[in-house]
């Protein structure tokens, strides 16, 4: 893949700067451009990666090239610092609630994830010594709830589902109560997948919120996901408010710039990261590692710190 | 659906902003291609076709660089032939793809389809992996009046495409269609199984005209062109299906997808009713990736 090598491109880009001092406008455009392709192939909305390259470009120009790195490696530090300031710190826990149960509601796009998650996420709760109830909502997908149950009895979690009911806030609410009353710790509801113009659907989600007033409500997304994850991310919080996301998939080979686009957009925290469809594939998320796969570079600390 | 509406609206926006054939202009452009998902050097490629013909047509309107544009797109995109090859018969349809994509959400669809068109249609669950996948696509079969081969959870995937091609010859079926797990394409084992899948078509149904194609879920960034790349050296692909065009993403990505692999975009998903299934058209694509949602 080319742009593996972003990190060499910069360094032949910039190479016969060293000991010249500071960065020029004209060093740093032509290191820009490099960046600029770097991140729009990794999927990284076109706004948020012109607001990107003009911080960069801003924080370089003039920096002095210092005597431990060569300009390529220099740009590649404010890079990735600008990176990894914008993914954010580690945030992998779910806020548990001092009164349980605490409800966490997975809300997203078809086949983002999400009934998987549900499974991974009761999983991980479960190895944390909590008891974790699944509660399917989605009446809509052809075998949706069998799905669930069969996800639901291999974390060792209790499953509630309402046969023959079509309404998914009813099935929330009563599925809520229940946990209440069987002192469950926590509740996790799987919804629907639906898109972020789906009036009907996007109400649907509204009305469940204020029936049971989930702690975290979890957006699902694929990490595949291409310019489109800003239009996405910004409907769901806008319309439901969401608490954190959730990025899956992140075993395939996409560079996961819907990530940032997220980030950038939302302001909200992405907590885990599921790498696999076996329920232990989830991870806590770490932004750090997640901007250098963007970028393409593999471990930019130990590249600098080559030279 | 969203294909046929909007046809305007983004691209009057853009040239209401400019009487001139100006660099903010042809900027504008790269802007919407590339939040299309069409990819930078893509979009470059086209911007700078587009330059050229403005100049070469003296093209001096605003209007009519909007036509010139569609006209390139249009043009990258169609070519061969897009309809699905399933003469003679007996034919089997192989759907691959990465996960969640909906594979199994399409073959009901076109199930429906090609019932109503008067064939007779066998199902092949060849997902034997994920939870409920088989009951998922029963419910498909169902709704499509259509037969189905399943076996358990768990079981061998080539077994049931083997049993399936058998259940096909003895019904004297016309057209087989196969499920296959959703399977991330930089995975060897699960490539290698999709692989083995084809050889035992090969080996047990020569005599079928096969069409395989690989679902893209038209939310997908730069990632699909892998998935083109890599899915084509464990499966014969004959074409695309692109999915979920009923959202707000474009599937931009298609674009580079045909200059460079050559594989007809055959069929498109437009919603998860087993109607919204379209051909895919050329032209309406051009003009749905201008259109503001
Ligand atoms: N490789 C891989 N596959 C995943 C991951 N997460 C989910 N999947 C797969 O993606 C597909 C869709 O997952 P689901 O959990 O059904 O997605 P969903 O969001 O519930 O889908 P809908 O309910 O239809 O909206 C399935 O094949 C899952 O096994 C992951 O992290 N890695
Ligand atoms: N909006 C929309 N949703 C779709 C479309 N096609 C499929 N879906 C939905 O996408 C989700 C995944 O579809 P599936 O058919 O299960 O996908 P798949 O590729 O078989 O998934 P795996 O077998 O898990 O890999 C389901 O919720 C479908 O209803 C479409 O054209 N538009
Ligand atoms: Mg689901
Ligand atoms: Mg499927």
């Amino acid at each position: 893949m080319i742009f593996e090598n972003l990190a060499e491109k910069l360094q032949s880009t910039l190479k016969n700067l060293k000991g010249k001092g500071k960065l020029t406008e004209k060093d740093v455009d032509l290191a820009m451009r490099e960046v600029k392709l770097a991140l729009l192939e990794a999927d990284v909305h076109y706004k948020v990666v012109k607001d990107f390259i003009k911080k960069v470009k801003e924080r370089s120009i003039g920096s002095e090239v210092m005597e431990s790195l060569t300009p390529g490696q220099q740009v590649i530090k404010i890079v990735n610092e600008e990176l990894s300031e914008l993914m954010g710190g580690v945030q992998s826990k779910i806020n548990i609630s001092s009164k349980p149960p605490t409800v966490i509601m997975l809300v997203g796009l078809q086949g983002a994830g999400k009934t998987s998650t549900a499974g991974k996420l009761a999983l991980n709760l479960k190895k944390q010594g909590k008891q974790p109830m699944l509660v399917a909502c989605d009446v809509y997908r052809p075998a949706a709830i069998k799905q669930l149950e069969i996800v639901a009895s291999g974390a060792g979690a209790i499953f509630y589902s309402e046969e023959g009911n079509t309404n998914p806030v009813e099935i929330a609410t009563k599925g809520y109560e229940k946990a209440k009353t069987l002192g469950y710790d926590i509740v996790i509801i799987d919804t629907a997948g639906r898109l972020h113009i789906d009036e009907n659907l996007m109400d649907e989600l509204k009305n469940i919120k204020s029936s049971i007033k989930p702690h975290e409500i979890m957006l699902v997304v694929d990490s595949m996901t291409g310019q489109d994850a800003v239009n996405i991310a910004e409907s769901f919080d806008q319309t439901l408010g969401i608490d954190g996301v959730i990025l899956t998939k992140l075993d395939g080979d996409t560079r996961g710039g819907a990530a940032l686009s997220i980030k950038a957009i939302t302001k909200k925290p992405i907590k885990y990261a599921a790498v696999g469809e076996k329920l232990e594939d989830l991870e806590q998320f770490y932004p750090d590692r997640m901007a250098s796969r963007i970028l393409g570079m593999g471990d930019v600390m130990s590249l600098i710190e080559k030279a | 659906s969203k294909t046929t509406q909007n046809l305007t609206g983004k691209l009057d926006e853009l040239f209401k902003g400019h009487i001139e054939i100006d660099e903010e202009l042809y900027e504008e452009i790269e802007e919407i291609l590339i939040t299309g998902d069409v990819g930078f050097e893509t979009t470059l490629k086209i911007v700078d076709m587009l330059r050229k013909n403005v100049k070469k047509k003296s093209i001096q309107d605003v209007k009519d660089v909007r036509e010139e544009l569609k006209l390139i797109v249009e043009e990258i995109l169609s070519g061969d032939d897009s309809n699905l090859k399933l003469e003679p018969k007996p034919a089997i349809l192989v759907i691959v793809g990465v996960n969640g994509v909906g594979k199994t959400t399409s073959i009901g669809k076109i199930a429906m389809r090609l019932k109503s068109e008067g064939k007779s249609v066998l199902l092949a669950a060849g997902d034997t992996f994920r939870a409920a996948a088989a009951e998922q696509l029963e419910v498909w079969a169902d709704r499509a009046g259509v037969e189905l081969i399943k076996h358990q959870e768990g079981s061998d995937p080539s077994a049931v495409i083997f049993d399936a091609i058998s259940g096909a010859k003895a019904r004297n079926t016309d057209v087989l269609i196969c499920d296959t797990a959703g399977r991330l394409h930089n995975k060897k084992n699960l490539m290698q199984e999709l692989a083995k899948i084809f050889r035992i078509i090969d080996r047990e149904y020569p005599e079928a005209t096969k069409e395989v194609l690989l679902v893209i879920d038209a939310t997908t960034g730069q990632n699909a062109i892998n998935q083109v790349k890599i899915f084509k050296e464990a499966a014969p692909l004959t074409g695309i299906i692109l999915t979920k065009l009923d959202g707000t993403a474009k599937g931009g990505v298609v674009l580079s997808i045909k200059s460079e692999q050559q594989l007809p975009i055959k069929l498109i998903g437009v919603g998860e009713k087993i109607e919204d299934l379209q051909d895919f058209n050329a032209k309406e694509f051009a003009k749905a990736l201008f259109s503001s949602n």
